[in-house]
């Protein structure tokens, strides 16, 4: 048996590396288990001539067409969104499109001011210092001082506007329109042992130059240092309980597929919306038929997604195609609740600069916009170099029905039940992103922009997994407290995506890492007592 | 059924002729069809994942032909490519996939785009800065972020 440890954290990614990093100061013996393992720079796709055909395969953004060793599958069949993720030292921020913004101060208020879903029990004031904080760690770039955001203070400029983001900025001045450059994780000066960007192109699976930030280049080292101990390619199937009812450690796989257990005082679960409650639900025992920390019977309910509706075209001038980070502008122009839209609530909009052009030829062809024949050729010149798009994400509610369970018959490598997504777009969500495809259009149309095409819902679009573990103060309406704590195990706390009560219409990954730092400082705030 | 491993001389040969209907050679272009014998090999020999459907792709195609279809007169030629990408489903889609992939890579094709043949990294690309005065009737319009309090 291996040595008891004080703290066990699952999951390397954004979160667990966050809560890792803070708690190490502390000198407590901190273990962290993942199931991947440290990813190698030196072969991402951007070093390849195939860069472009890696995203079919094994760079997939789906873990069930990439089928690394280290993946688990998942049956999102019963979803119109399919998950995307990725498994390894960093987690997802290994694959993201490095946009940074926050959620706002209205997000933690949404029943308070808009009459649905619930409050969150902190407020983004809470948040504050651990978004500046998180913002310091893992290196951010862009311009402070944006009218209708949180105010950040990027510690790196901005990125280049390029071709495409003066385009874009044209167009909606012309239209009156709020834009703004985003705040991004991508390096745009020497930073931090990292280098800068160099626009190696579509950064989303991974960064070479690692000028894209990634837990696995930012805070790991640094927590590794402290001495927190990771452990990598170790799965683990539970959490097992005594007879207190108290966590006691994991069983976990090692990496030689050996069954293991890993006694521990407070464990804490990292391991996204859709990873953690498979966790718990896996964790069935007398004292917890249900799955663990599950009295609530919320666990894996809940699940938000950001539906992401995708208006794109083609305009005559150049445009920076896959010579640039993917996103470079954002835009709150219709974030807040307006009733006159006919919906609740709203989305952030992120434009994206171009395609690649096997990536171009690929759906070009698919949308029946690009001809098989002689006049493929020059409808090709037309179409590559030449695309530009909005994508409005739309804040997902809570509905109990979208949920995470365990499925009956799929397994992963190790024998363990894999998650089952059940999975509908509101009535809400529906007008919400026909709201922004109509807005895209007026855009898109302001540009030029012809032969114009729609994602809606962007099939491949599940990246943020959120609301499984629900944080409240009410024990039968929420999974974990105020500062993560679970309700029914006292030295369980859950630090991901799936503790948000509600999603807010940006990216989540700036939000979940602050929520992360806000546990561990909670958690070093209450030592002496943490188990009341 | 077995999984194929590697495509048989006869689909090779289809996929030769399917991938120059896909996209022909162009002299007004200057560039090669996808039937070229060296984006073909790099086809063949990248396929490793796509075998297996791409291999069922043309399993289809050779139904719907009834022979190998670069025997087929042009038009039932045709007639038969339009019925392949209609009713193939995911499997003709990784096939198409596979053609402009290999396709959109060749030094030649990248070439006569513009585009320089090499990877991304380490050259990188370089990007201009524009004019952030464009932001300027955002700050003049302002705004407030919405509270509760």
């Amino acid at each position: 048996m291996n040595d008891p440890v004080d703290v066990l954290i699952i999951g390397a990614g954004a979160s667990g590396a966050a809560v890792a990093w803070s708690l190490a100061d502390t000198k407590m013996h901190i273990l962290c288990l993942d199931q991947g393992g440290w990813m190698n720079p030196a072969e991402y796709p951007s070093t390849g001539r195939d860069w472009e055909a890696k995203f079919y395969g094994e760079w997939s953004s789906s873990p069930n067409v990439r089928g690394r060793p280290e993946d688990y599958p998942i049956n999102d069949d019963n979803s119109p969104i399919k998950v995307v993720n990725y498994n390894a030292v960093g987690g997802s921020t290994v694959m993201y499109t490095a946009h940074w913004p926050r959620l706002h101060p209205s997000d933690f208020k949404v029943k308070t001011l808009d009459g649905v879903a619930d409050d969150w029990p902190i407020d983004y004031d809470t948040l504050t210092p651990f978004f500046e904080e998180n913002d310091r760690m893992m290196g951010t770039s862009g311009l402070s001082g944006d009218p209708l955001s949180p105010l950040s203070h990027p510690p790196m400029p901005q990125q280049p506007m390029g071709l495409s983001g003066a385009m874009i900025g044209k167009a909606m001045n012309k239209l009156g329109w709020h834009w703004w450059p985003s705040d991004t994780t991508v390096a745009t000066m020497d930073y931090e042992g990292r280098a800068r960007c160099i626009n190696l192109g579509h950064c989303t699976p991974a960064c070479a130059q690692g000028a894209k930030a990634s837990t696995d280049i930012t805070y790991w080292p640094h927590a590794i240092r402290a001495g927190v101990e990771l452990r990598t390619h170790c799965r683990v199937r539970e959490v097992t309980t005594d007879e207190d009812g108290m966590a006691s450690g994991v069983v976990y796989y090692d990496k030689d597929g050996v069954e293991q257990f890993q006694p521990a005082h407070v464990v804490i679960i990292a391991c996204n919306g859709v990873g953690t409650p498979r966790l718990l639900l896996n964790s069935v025992s007398g004292k917890f038929p249900n799955g663990l920390a599950n009295s609530s019977g919320l666990v894996g309910k809940n699940l938000m997604f950001h539906p992401y509706a995708q208006i794109y075209g083609y305009v005559q001038e150049p445009t920076d195609a896959n010579r640039a980070p993917p996103t470079c502008l954002w835009s709150k122009e219709w974030y807040d609740t307006d009733l006159s839209r006919g919906f609740v609530r709203g989305y952030g909009v992120q434009f994206v600069r171009g395609a690649g052009p096997v990536f171009e030829a690929v759906v070009s062809e698919q949308k029946g916009i690009l001809p098989w024949g002689a006049d493929h050729h020059r409808v090709f010149r037309k179409l590559n170099g030449h695309r530009i798009g909005f994508s409005a994400i739309c804040e997902d509610l809570p509905e109990e029905h979208n949920r995470v369970t365990l499925d009956p018959m799929l397994k992963d490598s190790h024998g363990i039940p894999a998650p089952k997504i059940d999975y509908t777009i509101s009535e809400n969500s529906r007008k919400m992103m026909e709201h922004g495809l109509a807005r895209g259009r007026e855009v898109l149309e302001t540009m030029g922009a012809t032969d114009i095409c729609t994602n809606s819902p962007i099939p491949w679009g599940g990246w943020h997994l959120l609301g499984t573990a629900r944080m409240g103060t009410d024990p039968e309406r929420s999974v974990v407290n105020e500062w993560g704590r679970s309700h029914d195990v006292k030295n369980l706390f859950i630090v991901d995506g799936s503790i948000f009560v509600t999603s807010g219409g940006v990216n989540p990954t700036s939000t979940i890492q602050a929520l992360a730092l806000y546990i561990a400082d909670q958690m070093k705030q209450r030592l002496a007592n943490l188990f009341d | 059924m077995s999984v194929a491993t590697e495509l048989t001389s006869a689909q090779r040969a289809d996929l030769r002729t399917i991938a120059a209907m896909i996209v022909p050679a162009s002299d007004e272009y200057k560039v090669p069809g996808a039937d070229d014998p060296v984006i073909q090999a790099d086809m063949l020999a990248t396929l490793g994942r796509d075998t297996a459907p791409v291999a069922q792709a043309l399993d289809h195609l050779a139904k719907l032909a009834g022979m190998p279809l670069a025997e087929l007169e042009p038009a039932r030629r045709d007639a038969v490519a339009q019925e392949f990408r209609a009713s193939g489903g995911a499997a003709a889609a990784t096939l198409v996939r596979v053609v402009l992939q290999c396709y959109y890579r060749d030094d030649r094709v990248l070439r006569s785009l513009g585009i320089e043949a090499r990877a991304p990294f380490p050259k990188g690309h370089v990007l201009p800065e524009g004019d952030w005065s464009l932001l300027d009737p955002v700050r003049a319009r302002g705004g407030t972020l919405r509270r509760a309090t």
